[in-house]
């Protein structure tokens, strides 16, 4: 790995490194691609009315909420960091969403909310609270230099305490139709929150891709050192991060609660477990400056695939935790064989 | 006379190690390519080589980290296959590589005698370990306390921690690479006198360096590889540093600093006699990470003016790293003032730095320069995004056209700007490095040790860039610990000693010794520049 790894990295090597084939590089580098393929064949295979339509959309509006969550945690582990708080910050906004609808009354669960500017504030109220959330996490991570997983994993228990404190242990449901809007009804064909999922895909990929923010979080990520010696703001670009995730869980928060018509205090229990299992399958490397937004869609994408298709075919559902560590691992391990057959 | 002996003695005995026609292929690559040579017991051979050219991998090989793909190594005069590390140690093959392998958490004895402590059955007979630690450390005339932690130590008390290592294993053959890469002169000369005690004993060392003159102080033997094949083999009394350097790079080389520039530079500087564009008035801070109350800087005051290469001299951990971070808005200062074209301004952070124009190349590339899994462009451009975007989106030509330009202009080698910087040579990646900073075209560049671990074919590509920029007007701070450079590069001298300016040379009355001399505070250093 240091200096002169073999003369591979020498004068001499630079013009004779053509590509050559190599199935197991190509295998470790496409690995998610490859076992989504492989996964959704068989499961069509078995029960070909997995491959129809509806079940596309199914899968989809049954994912929305990780998908959304991994494009914020993207970001994160990108910089090397780890946010173990989102599925608290979630439940939480969520309550505060359902409460800011309701207005004073908002224990009253025989009547439903306002709609109109009341859904509209109920959504803003959630990303407000998700975001705060994230400032404080990256104030604590970047200039307090708190360990991440030591600050996240203390926001993982205080924000459900918080939302526990809030919620009296009783959820909160009724709402207006137009409140339900965002988690329940449909752009054409598309789930609308299939259609928010899409557009922070394409949001984060672009800004990753193409933007100088994009550009300074793989820096950061890949040496905060240097990133910093080459003039970065690393600490803004730390906490911004954060912000990110929270707003995002803040978001899942209210759109949750739109779906499920409830806001409750378990929502969102274990998500963060599930979210960073889709990034890490996606090829994000958990120290950082390595991975993108296709690689966390696909990650998601499999381990929704995976879901669906052993319910479809009745398998006992406590077998898929034991599925997905398998691929996370084997991802993982893949990926890192690819990376030393390309180094040689 | 002591060569001599020594020549004669050799050939009484046979090799300890006998290299043959050793080859090693990487995907795409002929690391090694046919290679031999011999090493008896109570010599030191010299093994040189630009970056590249095969030592490392040879290294490998006889440590048993690879196995050859073809080639026979014979020990004591038996066909031997080396194939792990740990088999290797055991049959009396130790290596110390330029990043040791101790647990810095970890005492000094513990450390030598990891894994191997005496001891009765699950204890650890703590006497016994020290008894042995320190019996070892006297046989190398270290003063060093067997109960100090290995954090603690400098660089070189590191470096015999691994020697006293490799002695506790029964080593017959000891591989050092590039030992004093992070010495001082001093230290180094210490190292030598332990190395010639290894010598009397009867221990076969390989030396890895690229300093010729330490080779020439050292060795008895020189092996020269060049693009992973044995470009030759000359005994000591026959080499001249100009036939290793050709042997080397294949072609001879000129004065490797090319002083009449320096001399030209000197010259239009008294013409013009500009102003200064940088200013340091008693800068100054206390306290490190260890010690609250340690004087990092003193009262360092001095001036830079455009066109002027001005060389920052003095032993490790003289403040001179600490001056450039200062400058630069690295680290803080506490009292002192600087100024940029007369107008005083404080710096917070690199970012404030470059806007004012000055630019740092930092003494580790790849801890503090470079982002090894980002490309070459993305390298190139992190340092001026702000300059290649618009409304926050990268113009992703502009930027390939810069490091297309760049890339050209430095003659880095590299199949493509989009190759990953983790891919390149060591001279490769600090072009890259002084790449990103002459892009900023900045008034004030601060060159951390710009030549360190480098071949010698880069190096004079990197000085040849430092006169082209100063001939442009860039006002040049050089921090080197390699004396030559220092004296070779420089129009003037700063050398520090504990945290402040024990003095200015001027380029006539430059020499190592004086250097030396201001340095270590010692007037007399025939002793410490030997």
């Amino acid at each position: 790995m240091t200096t002169e790894t073999g003369a591979v990295a020498g004068t001499v090597a630079p013009e004779q490194t053509k590509r050559r084939f190599d199935p197991i590089e190509l295998l470790g580098r496409f690995a998610p691609v490859i076992f989504l393929i492989v996964l959704a064949v068989i499961f069509t295979s078995q029960q070909p009315a997995f491959a129809s339509e509806q079940n596309f959309w199914f899968l989809l509006r049954q994912n929305f909420v990780y998908g959304i969550l991994a494009v914020g945690m993207t970001f994160v582990i990108l910089t090397g960091g780890i946010d173990l708080s989102v599925g608290s910050v979630l439940a939480f906004a969520g309550l505060v969403a359902a409460a800011v609808a309701k207005g004073s009354n908002w224990r009253d669960v025989g009547n439903p909310d306002a709609g109109g500017t009341a859904v509209l504030l109920a959504a803003l109220a959630a990303m407000a609270v998700g975001a705060g959330a994230g400032l404080i996490h990256g104030f604590a991570i970047a200039k307090l230099k708190v360990p991440a997983f030591v600050v996240t994993l203390g926001g993982l228990a205080a924000w459900r305490g918080a939302a526990q404190v809030m919620s009296q242990g009783q959820p909160i449901n009724k709402f207006s139709d137009d409140y339900r809007y965002w988690g329940s009804q449909f752009i054409g064909p598309a789930p609308v929150p299939v259609v928010i999922f899409a557009a922070f895909v394409i949001t984060g990929y672009l800004a990753l891709r193409f933007t100088t923010y994009g550009r300074s979080i793989y820096a950061v990520g890949g040496n905060p050192e240097a990133a910093r010696l080459s003039g970065l703001n690393t600490t803004g670009l730390i906490m911004s991060v954060y912000v990110i995730s929270g707003f995002c869980a803040g978001l899942c928060g209210f759109l949750l609660t739109s779906r499920l018509g409830a806001a409750e205090v378990v929502a969102g229990q274990g998500y963060e477990l599930i979210v960073i299992a889709a990034v890490v399958i996606g090829g994000t490397s958990l120290f950082g400056g390595e991975g993108s937004i296709l690689g966390t869609l696909v990650g998601t994408l499999l381990i929704g695939v995976l879901n669906s298709g052993l319910a479809i075919n009745n398998v006992n559902p406590y077998f898929q935790p034991i599925i997905i560590g398998v691929i996370v691992v084997l991802s993982v391990y893949l990926d890192q064989l690819a990376k030393r057959r390309r180094r040689g | 006379m002591v060569q001599d002996e020594t020549a004669r003695a050799i050939e009484l005995r046979s090799p300890l190690l006998r290299v043959e026609q050793v080859s090693k292929h990487f995907p795409g690559v002929l690391a090694l390519q046919d290679v031999s040579l011999e090493v008896y017991p109570g010599e030191v051979l010299g093994l040189v080589g630009e970056n590249g050219a095969g030592k490392s991998t040879l290294m490998k090989i006889l440590s048993g980290v690879y196995q050859p793909d073809g080639g026979q190594i014979t020990l004591d005069g038996k066909p031997t296959v080396l194939h792990s590390p740990r088999q290797a140690q055991d049959l009396g093959i130790s290596i110390i590589y330029q990043e040791f392998n101790l647990m810095p958490n970890l005492s000094v004895e513990e450390n030598v005698f990891v894994g191997r402590e005496p001891n009765t059955g699950k204890f650890v007979r703590w006497r016994e370990l020290r008894r042995q630690t320190e019996q070892l450390l006297d046989q190398l005339g270290v003063q060093l306390h067997p109960g100090a932690i290995v954090r603690d130590l400098s660089v070189a008390e590191q470096q015999m921690v691994e020697i006293a290592k490799a002695l506790s294993l029964n080593a017959r053959l000891v591989i050092m690479d590039e030992p004093t890469s992070a010495l001082t002169d001093t230290e180094a000369a210490a190292l030598f006198a332990i190395i010639r005690g290894l010598k009397e004993r009867g221990l076969a060392v390989i030396y890895i360096s690229h300093r010729l003159e330490e080779i020439f102080t050292i060795c008895d033997r020189v092996t020269v590889l060049r693009d992973g094949q044995l470009a030759g083999e000359l005994p000591l009394a026959e080499a001249t540093p100009d036939r290793i350097v050709r042997l080397m790079v294949g072609r001879p080389l000129g004065d490797l600093f090319r002083p009449e520039e320096a001399e030209r530079r000197l010259e239009a500087l008294a013409e013009r006699s500009q102003a200064p564009v940088l200013e340091v008035r008693g800068l100054g801070r206390t306290g490190t990470v260890q010690d609250a109350s340690a004087l990092v800087l003193e009262d360092v005051s001095f001036s830079l003016r455009p066109g002027e290469i001005v060389g920052l001299a003095g032993l490790v951990g003289s403040g001179r790293t600490e001056i450039a971070r200062a400058i630069f808005g690295a680290d803080d200062y506490e009292r002192g003032e600087i100024l940029v074209d007369g107008q005083q301004v404080r710096v917070r952070s690199p970012r404030g730095a470059i806007h004012l124009g000055i630019g740092l190349v930092p003494e580790d590339r790849k801890l503090q320069a470079l982002v090894l899994s980002l490309a070459i462009r993305e390298n190139l451009g992190l340092s001026m995004l702000d300059r290649l975007s618009r409304f926050g989106i990268v113009r992703l030509g502009a930027e390939r056209a810069l490091a297309r330009r760049m890339v050209d202009a430095l003659r880095v080698r590299t199949p493509s700007i989009e190759q990953k910087v983790l891919n390149l040579s060591g001279g490769n990646q600090q072009k890259v490095v002084i790449a990103k900073w002459l892009a900023l075209h900045p008034k004030i560049l601060i060159m951390d040790e710009p030549t360190r671990g480098i071949d010698i074919g880069a190096k004079t590509e990197v000085h040849g860039l430092m006169h082209q920029l100063a001939a442009d007007g860039v006002a040049i701070l050089m921090i080197s610990s390699e004396l030559p450079e220092i004296v070779g590069m420089s129009d003037r001298v700063l050398v520090m000693r504990k945290g402040r300016i024990a003095g200015e040379l001027a380029r006539r009355d430059t020499t190592q010794e004086a250097i030396m001399a201001l340095a270590t505070g010692v007037a007399n250093t025939a002793v410490a520049a030997a």
